[in-house]
């Protein structure tokens, strides 16, 4: 009846698991009573979780990431406390568990937190930017949302529901095969990543849709914000790498399911395959993550030094450059597994092309901030953190591009250290710095700038502190993945990174105060006039936050910085053109599409990992269903009528012009 | 476009004056006069246009996953641990008609898009059943192709190369499967809804998606079948 | 400031690191391999310093300098392009990699691992199986072998042949130079060598399950005289690895303390990377689907059970 499910999959002898669940627990079914107590269920329902706005989803998925992003930070805190624990004596995870950890830690990282939050940020801005109502497929959207965060709840059930796969964050056969790993942990992380693969899949799609078909008047490429670029880049990364992840991850479950042999050491199946296609994602996905916050740097380095971006054809051609090459490196993850020398050269020498590309960029948000007139916002503060840091991280990369220098880093703390430099420095740094960016753009308040302030600061310098020590302790011959250290010598090393450790839970703790704080203090950190940085693209010429229609009427674009030139305009006296009359706009509904797939999905996910094959099939019949029904609608779209529009705008034509004014007085 | 081509007829003096009165175009245009390159100067492109572009990169991202199983069959065509190979097991007559069928179904899908453009229910509704039958033949041979190997103990756990080719047929056929499942379901909704824009733009879709399966076939039935049949 | 911080931060410390002899890591190396990777590694840390220092200095200057309250910085918003400026930021990165491109190739080649150090007939060759969660180190022509243990004459060319008996792992040993995948099925090579006598650090550097932080040996690399007297010494003994002690070694144990064969069978080595002895065995699934795993420290009577080597020699076409 419940196929492998029974009472012994829950990890009663394993305290640490069970009670942190339990807590996790005990929060949301609070956090659910209070919400319903307060008679917020209906708001919520309606508002949010069967939303299609993309402005919504978009603060949903960075709200993921971010609860994502603290649990991986706890995995990565107990893995640190608990190598530096084995010192001195036993630690406190044995290895079953802590295997599972820094499986976990990896998997979330990426899937969980980097992921959604870079998808969250281009939901939220691309179609502000490209002055558009919405992306291309709004329901779509919803369904791309749910199913991510179908993925996450799969991943964190394995908590307490059995056990999360032991593989390592990608599970390299034929340790993930059903021979080495027989437990439900690689099934966990097999059907939590197919599922939420399917949503970033169809999130990918959606935005190339509307970047390339769904632009405001005039908008040619070339005048598409950079961060539209990118994240046009990006996401046909997606569309283009995570099929072959989709294939890959289907072959070893067909192995661990059916008894196929892909990957298999019997019956002719090759290893080795495994590894080839999983890189074959692997490496463009490095680049899905962390182009889009390569653009929105380069949006903040402009802002906030008052010049539009240096080199901006440069930069997309660097952006296109970077995004093709990425196909052509995956081999130097395994420069050790014994390719030729010419093999291994080749991948080298394309490996570090790639740096070209990054080393332009780098250049030209120099030659953005030379002339300019720099204000150091926290935005700012974290683009200069990014510059420095990842350019350090970006040269150990080179580094290990070179074959011979791998030979001795490859799986080394070192590489975890570089990865960990260019990820947290890129990404993290980034999804910090588009956080604050646009947050007053989505509340109507700026977050509080002191707590963002000491927010940056701890977390640079406990970034600083972990993460050199991890490359001193990798050049010493210090491997990854290690429960116990063998090494006494690496123990300086790991005390220091230990150090670094409460350092950044230091910057956590103040990044988690900052937003408390900005809400409490929303009333003086207010963004009246929706344009909060003095910024320069079309997402800054709505009220803050938007209406759900983002535009009264589409933004006729005729340059490159569009309301940067409105504005400019506005401030020499020419008023903007106000216009006479209003027309209604059809936006689509709201749909519970999205949550119900999910729903299905995870009922599918879970029944499939635990071989209850009746649950598995008939969350397939509900989610057929849904869509049926989904098909089956005769409304597809609701009308915002005239006056509501021409409410909204002249409201905030009112707001700008007095704005205006009160600059001119200034001035 | 015609902005475009409106400032491109623009005295040079004018356009480099206009340039220095307003900094921010310095170094964006090249110098050819091209205000914009792209399309975009019309605004975002009709729902037919994003729905039918959006499925054609849905399509692209499919067959690059079938690409990833077409490699793995590649690597693995050759690990048959001893068992039979595909010179032993395919029979070419059986795939000749299957392909028949898929591509005499393409047509028939092809003709129910040119009825739908007239409008005329009727012979929609038939030749879009034409293309589910034919599909459903064709998913039948499969099956039973399947079945009679899995039988002779030439099953997918046999050998790498024989979990590679069934799991690369196998998705191909999964995909037809799904497409048949998704055919008749709007077939109920054609005949209860009628034309509906939303619907022809799903039926548009539908077509590019069977035409997908057909090209996908036609790079199975040659790398596979007939490579195999004749290594 | 952050980067001067990431500087300030990174130097005392990886100069300390350095002063202090690394604690027997990749920069002091104990053998040509090792020492060929450090060269390449700190050349092209060299090449790349070059221009990551002067940018990073110029980035942290620049935001400095044009800051909002700077009045002597000159703010010139119509400086978005420049011919030249793209020139240079181009051809920079390019001249970069076109000179590490050039130390990529020579290091490739130079460092194969399959390149041999020296005449075969002065070469000695070890054999390498990766097992859960020991290492198995065979020596074909002493026709013995040792466990988490590795025994290397100083001053000879070693040729490694490698592979695994259950899933991946990869043979490390940092001072002696570059690493190499072990593969099951497979064979890799890879050639070292140990230039003085002493002990060196060896691990598995490919996480392979529950007991891979036991996977790691010491490398007593020893006179030629003292390394075959320990060889003929061990032949004397009456441990015999054969293909069925050698399905007990591969039984999944971890935290095995180094023991020796005195004895091996002919071609084994050769029989696990043709799969005629069959890949180990993986735990046993357990209740819940979870996988039990209860590795028992090996029994060391496996190791002195006498078996007649000469009956089962492996015979693959004339090559056993």
């Amino acid at each position: 009846m419940l196929g492998k499910l029974d009472w012994a999959a829950i990890p009663f002898e394993e305290p640490i698991p069970l009670i942190a669940a339990l807590v996790v627990f005990l929060g949301m079914v609070g956090l659910f009573a209070w919400v319903a107590l307060k008679g917020w269920l209906p708001y919520l329902w309606r508002e949010w979780i069967t939303s299609v706005d993309h402005k919504r989803i978009g603060v949903m998925y960075i709200i993921l990431a971010m609860l994502m992003l603290l649990r991986g930070f706890v995995d990565a805190i107990m893995m640190r406390t608990h190598q530096t624990a084995t010192l001195f004596g036993e630690g406190y995870l044995p290895p079953d568990h802590y295997d599972q950890i820094f499986s976990a830690h990896g998997t979330i990282m990426i899937f969980f937190a980097s992921m959604p939050f870079m998808i969250g940020l281009m939901n939220f801005v691309v179609p502000l930017q490209l002055g558009v109502r919405d992306v291309a497929f709004p329901t779509l959207n919803s369904v791309g949302f749910w199913l991510t965060a179908s993925g996450a709840l799969l991943v964190n059930l394995s908590l307490v529901i059995g056990e999360f796969a032991r593989t390592g964050w990608l599970p390299y056969a034929p340790l993930s095969e059903l021979e080495y790993s027989p437990g439900v942990g690689v099934d966990y992380y097999l059907w939590a990543i197919q599922i939420s693969g399917v949503g970033t899949l169809v999130t990918g799609v959606n935005l190339v849709t509307t970047i390339l078909k769904m632009r405001a008047p005039g908008m040619g490429y070339l005048r598409m914000p950079i961060f539209c670029w990118t994240s046009l880049a990006s996401c046909m990364l997606i569309v283009a790498a995570f099929p072959i992840l989709t294939a890959t991850l289907a072959m070893l479950t067909l192995d661990r399911y059916l008894g196929f042999h892909f990957f298999t050491n019997t019956a002719g199946g090759n290893p080795m395959m495994f590894v080839n296609l999983i890189w074959a994602w692997g490496h463009p996905e490095v680049y899905i993550l962390v182009l889009p916050a390569f653009g929105l740097f380069s949006e903040i380095f402009s802002t906030f030094s008052s010049k539009p971006l240096f080199g901006y054809r440069s930069m997309v051609a660097a952006t296109l450059f970077i995004c093709v090459v990425s196909f052509t490196v995956w081999l130097h993850h395994f420069f050790t597994m014994g390719a030729g020398a010419d093999v291994n050269a080749a991948f080298g020498i394309a490996t570090s092309v790639i740096a070209v590309g990054t080393g332009v960029k780098i250049y030209n948000w120099m030659f953005t901030m030379y002339g300019g007139r720099i204000r150091f916002d926290t935005p700012m503060l974290w683009a200069l953190g990014f510059i420095t840091t990842f350019t350090v991280g970006g040269m150990t990369g080179v580094l290990l591009a070179v074959p011979a220098a791998d030979f001795v880093l490859h799986n080394s703390m070192f590489l975890v250290a570089h990865f960990h430099n260019v990820i947290i420095s890129g990404v993290l740094f980034g999804a910090f710095a588009g956080y604050t960016f646009w947050f007053p753009k989505a509340f109507g308040f700026r977050l509080h700038e002191g707590w963002g302030k000491a927010a940056f600061w701890f977390t640079l310098v406990g970034f600083i502190l972990v993460f050199v020590p991890l490359y001193v302790v990798g050049l010493q011959g210090m491997t990854r993945r290690l429960q116990s250290i063998p090494v006494d010598g690496w123990a300086p090393s790991l005390l220091v990174a230990l150090f670094g450790v409460a350092v950044m839970i230091a910057g956590a703790a103040c990044q988690v105060i900052q937003l408390f704080v900005s809400i409490r203090q929303r009333d003086s950190l207010r963004d009246e006039t929706g344009d909060p940085w003095d910024g320069r693209s079309l997402e800054w010429s709505t009220p803050s936050p938007p209406p759900a229609f983002n535009f009264a009427r589409l933004p006729h674009v005729e340059d490159e910085e569009p309301y940067w030139n409105i504005k400019q305009r506005a401030i020499e006296g020419q008023p903007p053109e106000v216009p006479e009359s209003y027309q209604p706009i059809e936006m689509p509904k709201n749909s519970p599409t999205g949550f119900v797939s999910a729903f299905f999905a995870t009922l599918i996910g879970f029944a499939l990992i635990w071989h209850i094959w009746w649950l598995a099939i008939l969350g397939m019949i509900g989610a057929y269903a849904t869509f049926v029904v989904f098909a089956w609608r005769d409304e597809a779209e609701y009308e915002i009528p005239a006056s509501e529009v021409e409410r909204v705008d002249r409201e905030r034509l009112e707001t700008r012009q007095a704005w205006y004014k009160r600059r001119e007085e200034h001035a | 476009m015609s902005g475009a081509a409106g400032s491109s007829t623009l005295p040079s003096d004018i356009s480099a004056r206009s340039g220095e009165h307003d900094p921010y175009r310095v170094g964006r245009h090249g110098g050819h006069g091209h205000g914009s390159t792209g399309s975009g100067a019309v605004g975002p492109a009709s729902r037919y246009v994003t729905v039918t572009y959006g499925f054609w990169i849905f399509l692209l991202s499919d067959i690059i996953m079938f690409s990833a199983f077409f490699a793995g069959y590649a690597v693995l065509s050759g690990a048959t641990a001893g068992g039979p190979t595909g010179r032993e097991l395919f029979e070419l007559p059986r795939v000749a008609i299957q392909t028949g069928l898929l591509l005499t179904s393409s047509f028939t899908c092809g003709l129910g898009s040119l009825a739908s453009h007239r409008r005329d229910m009727a012979w929609t509704q038939i030749w879009l059943l034409v293309t589910g039958v034919l599909g459903a033949a064709f998913l039948v041979l499969e099956v039973q192709e399947f079945a009679a190997m899995i039988d002779e103990g030439a099953g997918p756990t046999r050998s790498a190369f024989l979990s590679s080719f069934f799991a690369l047929v196998g998705c191909h056929g999964l995909h037809v499967g799904l497409g048949l499942l998704w055919l008749g379901t709007m077939m109920a909704q054609l005949w209860l809804k009628g034309f509906r824009d939303d619907i022809l733009r799903r039926l548009h879709c539908f077509n590019l998606f069977w035409h997908a399966l057909d090209i996908v076939w036609v790079a199975i039935f040659s790398l596979v079948y007939l490579l195999g049949a004749s290594a | 400031m952050a980067g001067r911080k990431a500087l300030g931060g990174a130097l005392p410390l990886l100069c300390a690191a350095l002063l202090s002899g690394c604690g027997r890591g990749v920069l002091d190396p104990q053998g040509p391999v090792g020492e060929g990777n450090r060269q390449i590694l700190l050349n092209s840390l060299a090449v790349m310093l070059v221009i990551v220092v002067p940018t990073i200095i110029g980035a942290l200057w620049f935001a400095w300098w044009f800051r909002a309250s700077n009045p002597k910085a000159r703010y010139d918003p119509t400086f978005t392009y420049s011919g030249r400026i793209e020139l240079i930021v181009w051809s920079i990165p390019t001249l970069t990699i076109l000179f590490l491109g050039g130390l990529i190739y020579y290091g490739s080649h130079q460092l194969d691992p399959r390149r041999s150090l020296g005449p075969a007939d002065r070469t000695l060759e070890v054999q390498v199986v990766a097992l859960d969660w020991k290492w198995l180190f065979i020596y074909p022509d002493r026709q013995v072998a040792t466990v988490n243990e590795l025994r290397l004459p100083a001053g000879v060319p070693v040729r490694f042949r490698l592979t695994s008996a259950s899933v991946m792992n990869v043979f490390f040993v940092p001072q002696l130079g570059t690493m190499i995948y072990a593969m099951n099925g497979m064979e890799s090579e890879l050639n070292l060598q140990a230039d003085h006598v002493g002990q060196l650090y060896g691990q598995g550097a490919h996480y392979s399950g529950a007991g891979f932080p036991g996977m790691n040996f010491t490398v007593h690399v020893l006179a030629q005289d003292d390394f075959d007297q320990w060889a003929t010494r061990l032949r004397g003994g009456t441990a015999v690895l054969n293909a069925e002690t050698y399905a007990e070694l591969a039984q999944q144990s971890h935290d095995v303390a180094p023991f020796a064969y005195s004895q091996v069978q002919g071609g084994l080595f050769d029989a696990i990377v043709r799969q005629v002895l069959p890949p180990a065995r993986g735990p046993d699934s357990g209740r819940g689907g979870e996988p039990e795993i209860h590795p028992q420290p090996l029994d060391a009577s496996i190791c002195t059970t006498p078996v007649d080597v000469s009956r089962m020699d492996f015979d693959f076409d004339g090559r056993g």
